[in-house]
């Protein structure tokens, strides 16, 4: 076995201020008071993702388009930057996932704008939804568009590279009181497409809201998240990418690489940073700062993927 | 007692309240506000009679809805729009926002 283990190391979520790097990945991440932070970058990324055989492909998320708020007064800019550099990278990745909230307000224009700007990056797109992309009365502008080939909500799986993707959707029939949602449905159904593949084939899950609880106070978790990672516990490498949160995080633990997606609208505040989870208003030379793109990288036989994020700038 | 009005005073919820209280009996049945503010229905339980209407507010910058299953529930409410219900029988209406969950509220109506 190549690569750090890090399965039954005594990394508890709950240590405070553990620092520690994470050779391989260049990812710095740190735990304050049981929560998990990333520290964002990284090293000298680009070059290395351009270097490395295997396969890269790119995560976006949260591109909001619609919202125009002090946060950001246009979101569909900040997208078209973020397309932009995508455009500027400098091998070009196999293809994109995004992870919801598309839209702000599930209008059809904002879907319009949205698809207009992402297909200028020509790459295969595999989506899921958010929240703010089911807000239309009838609850078909989403599925119309990216719904194709998809089952219940649009839970779907496909192979690439030799990983095997599984975009779920974890924004429906939320309850009172609860978190993010998959359902019995939707858990019977991965638990049967993962059924006979063999454990050494990477696995991704995708998914808007975090499948792992990162702060249930203010709804950033998957109420039966972890009855989907039960179904992956015995995969060699396992990685959860999401978004909603608008803003890095990542852990690990065992073989699961947990991470979630800077917005390519706003950014949002740490948990509990801020009286609610709302737009977060910064200076408009540090908005871009927050904002951003994430790169993964797959190499045969190593153990885990590579998440590279950039910002927009700085 | 002629009815209160709210726009009489270009008053908030906090004014409306306190002008609900000195009033008598009859007039307690005066319509009510709930905003929305920084993810939380404010105030997040209220006592009413039947046939009180309340008018929820949103004054985020984020969407949210506001849902009693099957009971009511609201359209998506964008920045600065509103739904308005009128409690017909009297009950505990459990509601929350179907986009934030963890959001939620009370209308006790007796």
């Amino acid at each position: 076995m190549s690569g750090h283990d890090h399965g039954g190391d005594g990394v508890s979520r709950r240590n405070v201020l553990e620092c520690m790097t994470w050779a391989g990945t260049g990812v710095l991440w740190t735990v304050t008071g049981g929560v998990p932070r990333s520290l964002g970058i990284i090293d000298s990324a680009q070059a290395a993702t351009a270097a490395a055989p295997g396969m890269t492909f790119l995560q976006i998320s949260d591109s909001h388009v619609g919202f125009d708020k002090p946060a950001n007064p246009n979101a569909l800019g900040t997208l078209e930057e973020a397309v932009g550099k995508i455009n500027a990278m400098p091998a070009k990745p196999s293809f994109m996932i995004h992870t919801g909230d598309i839209t702000h307000l599930s209008k059809a224009a904002e879907f319009d704008n949205a698809e207009r700007i992402i297909s200028q990056s020509k790459l295969d797109v595999h989506y899921v939804p958010g929240e703010h992309d089911f807000l239309d009365e009838e609850v078909k502008l989403y599925r119309e568009r990216y719904g194709r080939g998809t089952k219940g909500h649009g839970w779907y799986s496909f192979d690439a590279g030799g990983v095997h993707f599984v975009g779920l959707v974890n924004v429906v029939d939320l309850k009172a009181g609860g978190l993010g949602n998959l359902g019995a449905e939707q858990l019977a159904w991965l638990e049967d497409d993962l059924r006979g593949k063999s454990k050494s084939t990477p696995i991704v899950l995708f998914a808007h809201i975090p499948l792992w609880t990162v702060y249930p106070e203010w709804g950033w978790g998957t109420e039966d998240g972890g009855r989907a990672l039960e179904y992956v516990k015995g995969f060699g490498s396992v990685t959860v990418l999401n978004g909603h949160i608008h803003q890095v995080m990542q852990k690990v633990e065992g073989n699961v690489t947990f991470h979630t997606a800077r917005s390519t609208a706003f950014p949002q505040p740490a948990p509990g940073a801020a009286p609610s989870p709302g737009p977060m208003k910064v200076e408009d030379a540090k908005l871009r700062s927050m904002l951003g793109v994430a790169s993964i990288n797959f190499k045969q036989n190593e153990q885990r993927l590579a998440i590279i994020d950039t910002p927009l700038q700085g | 007692m002629k009815t209160l009005n709210r726009r009489d005073f270009g008053v908030d919820l906090g004014l409306a309240l306190a002008a609900a209280i000195l009033l008598p009996a009859t007039a307690r049945a005066d319509d009510l506000e709930v905003h929305i503010d920084n993810f939380v229905f404010q105030p997040a339980e209220l006592k009413i009679k039947v046939g009180t209407t309340v008018t929820w507010t949103n004054r985020d910058d984020i969407p949210h809805t506001v849902v009693s299953a099957g009971k009511f529930r609201s359209k998506t409410l964008d920045t600065d729009d509103k739904f308005s219900f009128t409690f017909t029988n009297a009950g505990d209406y459990k509601y929350f926002c179907s986009l934030h969950p963890h959001m939620t509220g009370m209308i006790k109506v007796e």
